[in-house]
């Protein structure tokens, strides 16, 4: 999948990469994300990741011993799906609900599917909009940032969607996590450690990261103000599930395109469906439908972007 | 007799138009979101099969082969305006919840595939049996899904709320559940045929 092929002779030098180290890193990745839900939004955000996380692997245990199929809950698949979908949660949120989407997630996300490799969507964001449909009221309370009690407050995006004028958040509070949000999406600084160990590793490349951010930067800054080419473009950028979704749920690798060409279409659409919910859908936030519906689409991009079989023509 | 009954039973479960033929699908979707809903549109589909059927099984000697769909269509047409001006007479209420979707009965592809494959080639008394026991089948199914979809949905089943303090899954209410709810009853219906065969 990396543009850095090399076709050699023998011999060959084994490399221990499996998935069950790739995705072990990816849950290493996501911690200085979690840390810093907690450190914004208290042990609530622990509690709720790790219920998350449990019921994610029990799920995906009860459901292989009851198909039969090998157990697999080791390869941490399901540890990152659960962690995932807690991220995409607020951190104040009654705990039976994570259960609930972690069980969807695994379940109905993955498993029906015939497990890991087969999914068609990221399962911790079918869990997350299966939650969203169906208990919106908890989906959008958010704890005020800081605080440590029950005091909420919207997020910044759902302040710009009802015309709210946004005051005293600076950049730097939007940048470090001092906002109301789902736990592992405030904090843009922890997740680029995160996203920088995956770079560093090659687990993922900067196509669809990158393009899905710049596109979405792109399509706020000419369509986001009265006016056009007016858009307040970084705010769009730090705020929501923007960096958490193109980096850690968009560069899904099953439900993703393979090849360079198709992942950069699939970071555009990706982008242009954020930046066309956030300013003219319902929703404040678009992130979730957006890498859900480029998924759908993931086959269709596969077959047209297919890489030239050497030799042929 | 004998015969009669299997042509009876056979739309229940063995060829339940629903589950295993997968037919009328956007009525199903639709209406199931509740049991009320879900059994005034199973009786009323359940009248239209059972009269249409009748019907083409004893008018098929009459009708030119090349123009037999045109007049299916008006006979199933009949069936469904009288069921529509009752429910309309009689049931307003239910009538409102059901919307379009009596009207859209005609081309309903239950209806139609029933009389194609089945009242056009057989007797008068097989074609009732079978049109009787497509509409139960139909019937059958769609509250067996709404009858989920509303539990879930609303915590309610035919109005009664069944548990205090259960949390709604609204998307149950909504479009996209009934096709989870649909997707999921098929798995189990091939799952339980697979096991059998």
């Amino acid at each position: 999948m990396r543009n850095s092929l090399i076709v050699s002779g023998s011999p060959h030098i084994h490399k221990q990469e499996s998935v069950s180290r790739i995705m072990w890193t990816v849950v290493l990745s996501t911690i200085p994300a979690g840390i810093a839900g907690v450190i914004i939004f208290g042990l609530d955000a622990l509690w709720v990741t790790l219920v998350a996380v449990i019921a994610a692997v029990l799920t995906e245990t009860v459901f292989e011993i009851w198909t039969k199929k090998k157990i697999t809950v080791m390869d941490g698949s399901a540890v990152i799906t659960g962690i995932l979908l807690a991220y995409n949660l607020p951190s104040n949120v009654p705990l039976w609900l994570p259960i609930v989407g972690a069980v969807f997630s695994i379940s109905i996300g993955k498993q029906v599917f015939g497990g890991l490799g087969q999914n068609i969507f990221n399962p911790a964001l079918v869990g997350r909009v299966f939650l969203m449909a169906s208990w919106p009221k908890y989906m959008t309370t958010f704890v005020k940032p800081l605080s440590y009690d029950a005091i909420t407050s919207a997020t910044p995006l759902a302040a710009l969607k009802e015309g709210k004028i946004l005051e005293h958040i600076s950049y730097l509070d939007l940048f470090l996590g001092k906002r109301g949000g789902c736990l592992g999406e405030v904090c843009i600084l922890a997740l680029l450690i995160g996203a920088a160990i995956l770079l560093y590793k090659g687990y993922i490349t900067w196509h669809i990261p990158a393009t899905y951010i710049l596109t979405t930067a792109v399509f706020v800054y000419i369509f986001g103000a009265k006016q056009l080419f007016q858009g307040d473009w970084l705010f769009h950028i730090l705020s929501g599930g923007l960096i958490l979704g193109a980096f850690f749920m968009a560069t899904d690798y099953v439900a993703t395109p393979l090849t360079v060409k198709g992942q950069v279409i699939f970071g555009i659409g990706c982008g242009l469906l954020t930046g066309i919910i956030r300013i003219w859908g319902g929703y404040p936030e678009g992130v979730s439908y957006a890498i859900l519906m480029m998924n759908a689409a993931t086959p269709f991009i596969d077959r047209y972007t297919k890489n030239r079989i050497y030799g042929t023509r | 007799m004998k015969g009669l009954i299997k042509e009876f039973t056979k739309g229940i479960i063995k060829e339940n138009p629903t589950f295993v033929l997968a037919l009328g699908l956007c009525p199903t979707l639709a209406v199931s979101v509740s049991v009320v809903n879900a059994i005034g549109m199973g009786v009323a589909a359940t009248f239209v099969l059972l009269g249409s059927s009748v019907i083409i099984s004893l008018v098929k000697d009459f009708i030119p082969n090349k123009i037999r769909i045109p007049c299916f269509i008006v006979i199933i047409a009949t069936f469904v305006t009288v069921i529509e001006l009752c429910l309309k007479a009689y049931s307003p209420v239910l009538n409102r919840a059901l919307g379009i979707y009596v009207p859209l009965i005609v081309v309903n592809c239950i209806v139609l595939g029933r009389a194609e494959a089945f009242a056009c080639k057989n007797n008068f008394l097989s074609a009732l049996f079978d049109g009787l026991g497509m509409g139960v089948g139909f019937t059958l199914a769609l509250i067996f899904i709404s009858a989920i979809r509303e539990i879930l949905g609303s915590g309610q089943i035919l109005g009664h709320t069944l548990i205090k303090g259960f949390e709604p899954v609204f998307v149950f209410g909504m479009p996209s559940g009934a096709l989870l709810v649909i997707g999921l009853l098929l798995g189990l219906f091939n799952l339980i045929k697979n096991r059998k065969a």
